[in-house]
């Protein structure tokens, strides 16, 4: 770990400002992922600003009927929050599926939305690596490559990302508030994480300085027919292999919207409305189940570990969109 | 008052210290002078190191030093002097010895600073320049060049000789089954890493605090490496987080431990990281080819187990893997072999039953596929080829209760409800399946010393050079001489870990309950022997003539075991002899002409059901059954305990564990467990541990075979079984992940 200095920040136009003026800065709140990356010296920033004092901590209905948490709001109390658990349990099931209550505990909302990739190469600093160290080669194509990208890879990286939150928040198309140095604005979750191409380096289209401070979510939250599936090697704490998120509003025995988020297979969490347009308006069969699961993977390309995922992926989504015709996850 | 009696369920005597964090472990002993050292791993797996640059690391304020080849003095030049007492045949690794580089992660630098953060950060800065040369890590590219391995592993036995003519009795034979089984190379993980903590005393001797299985190997070690007296190295280890074989050798951070405090003459620290713990040693990469062949009842006619397990190009690591083979079923037509094959990685240890784990995980998938060709219950299969004898020595066993393990653990399961057929058992959309294998492990006894002192209080001292890694040590040594000497469990100390102690063999093999436990009861035979006849002084004495054997220890006394007067108080006894304590010293020796005329095993049955949900691969343990028959049992609390930690290491071979190997790079990627899977508790189903009644007079006075070892053999066997038999799919590549079912 690098000497840093170390800020605490009050507001947040405090937070951004300190942010600006030193380029290597980084902002810290739970750390569960940051302080990691310092120990292996993938992350070394000059200074540490730490927000964890920042007034971002509520939970709020918006006047749209939708559902604002603050950054801070931790992993643990979005998961629990009796507005989340009955309006939006996709969100509550597609958190607790992650981590360990011990993480989820200090892991807040924002940090969550910027976690970083667990590509064995990105964590390893005596390994070559796009995304830690730009230029020097991505040795996951040709060598251990079972946890990685099947759909958006470039030949520069084939990272995934690796949070189960997001794929939730994907789904459900809520909105990420952010203040940077230009003022405030609002980024739909889909244009929020970026697909790798020559810059993998990049996970997201936030700009330098720029501060998380909230996710809205819409007033549609699939509550009676969602599901979050979380394939992976093991029962718990592990990342998932591939995961599916489902939302569907059912008018008269016909999906009436729907939507769907893969995990495990991309760069950011993968949603294709096109997949989802294929649902609409349709009675619910496995037939249309499978076929929206071949579409999804219709430009799949595997790196010879992850083969596997595609086919994973047709019967993950087979078996998401079931369970969220019925209701939910089985007990 | 809790007596101390063996056989009875007791918390371990250590527990409270361990979970209120006053146990002290390697890492954690401190001193005033004490500086942090962070170890530099190669970033290649073979070649040279050109340059090391470590100028940016030396600038930064609290950086003491940092030691590479070129700066380290000339050592011990023997490789004997560097041949711990357990080491394989071959040259060891000598540490920032040379500029060559012979596995991925090999230490190429020590950075030694004021605290361990800095160190780490400085570690960071040394750059290295190296000149990589082709290397190797791809078991079936060595397979054929297979060699057998250098002589000089303690504890290997090369495979028998054939017997009868087994490639012949397997081409004439009826049903035959022939396969290859694998499992990757395997990091035992053990919740603390590897550590040493080098106190330089004030008159420049040497305290080491080591994380290690074997306070005496590791002493032996640096003395010899270093030129040093025995009495100039005292190595203190009263706690070990778990070793599971990876403490029996001396890691590299002892070495740079004490090279640094000897250099700068201050006391020093080197912890490894978790990732680091993956640049030492491994349970190998292992290939197996089984062939069975049999009479159509299921008769064993031929029985044919190869293997090949990876070694490092310097050193010849190898296990028994196949004899085991020759000892389980009956059958007249065998041939077993075994040899090591060189990769460009670091040496292989000892892992938890190594060897067992790696030769049943085969040989009894193996079984089972001979059950299924037959059409026969695979439990029904194995009491057929029950071996009554072990025909490759052509000797009795000195007890052998496995026919009870199968009956009590198969009754506990309820196998008989068990549908033969594959895909026979389905619920709701999962399939179901109960798969069975057997375990087994060899029970042996080193010899080992002991001492007690017994004061006027009622407080009984014991101490020997042992070591606690987990299993119980500190809690069944005390319940042996508490019982001995009639106290309570509260009066006995039991003190380990230290080579200023009698020396004991190193912690390993299952074999500290059989051979430090033998000690303890020597050295309290003794302390019987002599208040004995201190209490033959006693005025009207009623021991006078008497033996022994007439008499009892209990309540803090001594009595007649045929009378009904009242015990005689230890401390009447000792006061009426002026003495305010009593001292005495033994030593247990195998006796070795009654133990070679048996053998003398260890067996399990496990009895395992699994559910699979075919449409995403995914394997769920849903109940296993282990029953045991492991001699007596001294502590069932800590025997159960033993054994569950076995299963759980079972399972996470079976489905999850895979060091992962860029062949590309020659380097274990997944070096985190984050990404080396063990089992979570939600991988985890009950287990249910029974201990069948096993007599044994022969394996060493107190009838124990030892019980770390036991538990996890057979279990991925057991677990690839029952995946079958939910299935059909038969899976001969450990791990089973999901992508092998899908």
């Amino acid at each position: 770990m690098n000497r840093f200095g170390y800020t605490r920040a009050s507001d947040v136009g405090e937070a951004v400002h300190a942010a600006a003026n030193g380029d290597a800065a980084q902002f810290i709140a739970g750390g569960t992922n940051l302080v990691d990356l310092m120990k292996e010296r993938i992350a070394a920033p000059s200074r540490l600003i730490d927000i964890t004092r920042l007034p971002l901590r509520a939970v709020k209905s918006l006047p749209d009927g939708g559902l604002e948490i603050g950054a801070l709001v931790s992993n643990s109390e979005v998961a629990s929050h009796p507005e989340v658990v009955s309006r939006y349990p996709l969100l509550s099931q597609a958190i607790l599926a992650g981590a360990s209550p011990q993480l989820r505990n200090m892991a807040s909302t924002g940090g969550n939305l910027l976690q970083r990739t667990r590509c064995y190469y990105f964590y390893d600093a005596a390994l070559p690596c796009n995304k830690r160290a730009p230029g020097s080669g991505c040795p996951a194509r040709d060598g251990v490559n079972r946890i990685h990208a099947i759909l958006g890879a470039s030949e520069h990286c084939i990272a995934v990302h690796p949070s189960d939150m997001c794929v939730a928040l994907a789904a459900l198309a809520a909105t990420v508030h952010v203040t940077g140095p230009a003022g405030a604005r609002a980024i739909e979750f889909a244009e929020f994480h970026r697909l790798p191409g020559d810059a993998p380096e990049r996970d997201t289209t936030l700009q330098p300085g720029e501060l998380v401070t909230a996710v809205a979510l819409p007033r549609e939250g699939f509550a009676a027919h969602s599901t979050y599936l979380k394939v992976r090697d093991r029962h718990s704490y592990a990342f998932a292999l591939v995961s599916v998120a489902v939302g569907l509003r059912m008018v008269d025995g016909t999906i009436g919207e729907a939507r769907l988020a893969l995990g495990g297979v991309a760069h950011k969490p993968w949603r294709d409305p096109t997949a989802e347009a294929l649902l609409r308006g349709q009675k619910p069969d496995d037939a249309l189940f499978a076929a929206v699961g071949e579409h999804l993977v219709r430009d799949a390309r595997g790196c010879g570990h992850n083969d596997f995922k595609i086919a994973l992926v047709r019967r993950a989504v087979v078996r998401a969109l079931q369970q969220a015709v019925a209701g939910g996850p089985r007990a | 008052m809790t007596t101390g009696k063996t056989g009875e369920p007791h918390d371990r005597v250590d527990g409270r210290a361990k979970v209120t964090g006053q146990a002290r472990y390697a890492g954690e002993f401190t001193a005033p002078d004490l500086v942090h050292g962070f170890v530099v791993g190669s970033a290649i797996a073979r070649g040279k190191i050109v340059r090391i640059d470590a100028a940016e690391a030396l600038a930064l304020p609290g950086v003491l030093q940092v030691y590479t080849h070129e700066n380290t003095p000339r050592l011990a030049w023997r490789d004997r002097s560097w041949r711990d007492m357990v080491a394989p045949g071959g040259s060891p690794l000598r540490p920032l010895h040379d500029a060559e580089i012979r596995f991925s992660g090999q230490p190429v630098a020590l950075v030694i600073a004021e605290s361990f953060e800095l160190a780490r950060e400085a570690a960071g800065l040394v750059k290295v320049d190296y000149e990589a040369a082709p290397h190797e890590t791809r078991l079936a590219e060595v397979e054929s060049e297979a060699h057998e391995p250098a002589r000089g592993k303690k504890g290997y036995t090369p495979p028998p000789k054939p017997r009868g003519r087994a490639d012949e009795a397997l081409a004439a034979a009826p049903v035959r089954v022939e396969a290859t089984y694998e499992h990757p190379p395997l990091h035992h993980n053990p919740m603390e890493p590897h550590a040493t903590t080098v106190i330089v005393e004030a008159d420049g001797s040497l305290t080491i605090h080591d994380k290690t299985q074997g306070v005496s190997n590791s002493r032996d070690y640096v003395c010899k490496v270093f030129g040093l007296a025995s009495d100039q190295v005292r190595v203190v280890t009263p706690f070990v987080g778990g070793g599971f074989g990876s403490g029996l050798r001396p890691q590299y951070q002892l070495f740079l431990a004490v090279l640094a405090a000897r250099e700068l003459r201050r006391s020093v620290r080197v912890v490894l990281s978790r990732q680091q713990m993956f640049t030492i040693g491994y349970r190998p990469w292992t290939r197996q080819r089984v062939a069975l062949g049999a009479e159509r009842d299921g008769r064993l006619c031929a029985l044919i187990h190869e293997a090949v397990g990876n070694t490092s190009r310097f050193e010849d690591y190898c296990e028994n893997v196949v004899p085991w083979s020759g000892v389980l079923y009956e059958c007249p037509n065998t041939r077993l072999e075994y040899g090591v094959a060189a990769l460009d990685l670091y040496t292989p240890i000892d892992a938890r039953a190594p060897g067992a784990v790696t030769g049943l995980w085969a040989l009894e998938s193996a079984i089972d596929e001979l059950a299924d060709a037959l059409d026969i219950d695979p439990l029904a299969l194995r009491l057929k080829n029950y071996a009554e004898e072990d025909q490759d020595h052509r000797r009795p066993f000195s007890s052998k209760a496995l026919r009870d393990c199968y009956r009590e653990g198969a009754a506990r399961f309820g196998w008989h409800r068990r549908t033969l057929a594959a895909r026979s058992m389905r619920e709701g959309a999962l399939q179901i399946g109960w798969g069975m294998a057997t375990g087994i492990w060899e029970a042996q006894q080193a010899p080992s010393q002991a001492k007690a002192l017994l004061t006027v209080d009622g407080r009984l001292h014991v101490a020997s050079a042992s070591g606690e890694i987990g299993p119980g040590t500190y809690t069944i040594m005390s319940q042996i001489a508490a019982e001995q000497l009639g106290l309570p469990l509260a009066a006995v100390r039991f003190e380990l870990g230290d080579t200023a102690l009698p020396p004991a063999m190193i912690q390993g093999g299952s074999a500290t309950a059989s051979s430090v436990g033998s000690a303890v009861l020597a050295v309290c035979r003794a302390l019987q022997h002599t208040l004995l006849k201190l209490a033959q002084a006693l005025p009207d004495s009623p021991f006078g003539g008497r033996t022994l054997a007439d008499v009892e220890f209990v309540d803090r006394g001594l009595r007649l075991r045929s009378g009904v007067a009242p015990a005689v108080p230890l401390a009447a006894i000792m006061r009426h002899a002026g003495l305010g304590s009593i001292a005495e010293q033994a030593t247990a020796i195998p006796d070795l002409a009654r133990q070679s005329r048996y053998t003398s095993n260890a067996h399990s049955a496990v009895f395992v059901e699994v559910a699979v949900d075919e449409a995403l691969g995914t394997v769920t343990v849903r109940r296993v059954v282990s029953a045991v028959a492991g001699g007596r049992i001294l502590n069932p609390k800590t025997a159960r305990s033993q054994i569950l930690g076995g299963v759980v290491w079972g399972i996470g071979m079976a489905l999850e564990e895979h060091s992962m190997l860029d062949h590309g790079l020659g380097r274990f990627v997944n070096h985190n467990l984050g990404e080396y899977h063990v089992p979570v508790h939600a991988d985890v189903p009950a287990i249910d541990v029974v201990f069948v009644e096993e007599r044994d007079d022969v394996v060493n006075p107190l009838g124990v075979k030892g019980l770390g070892e036991i538990g996890i053999v057979g279990v991925a066997a057991a677990i690839a079984n029952a995946v079958f038999h939910a299935t059909g799919r038969r899976i001969r590549e450990l791990p089973i992940t999901l992508d092998k079912l899908l």
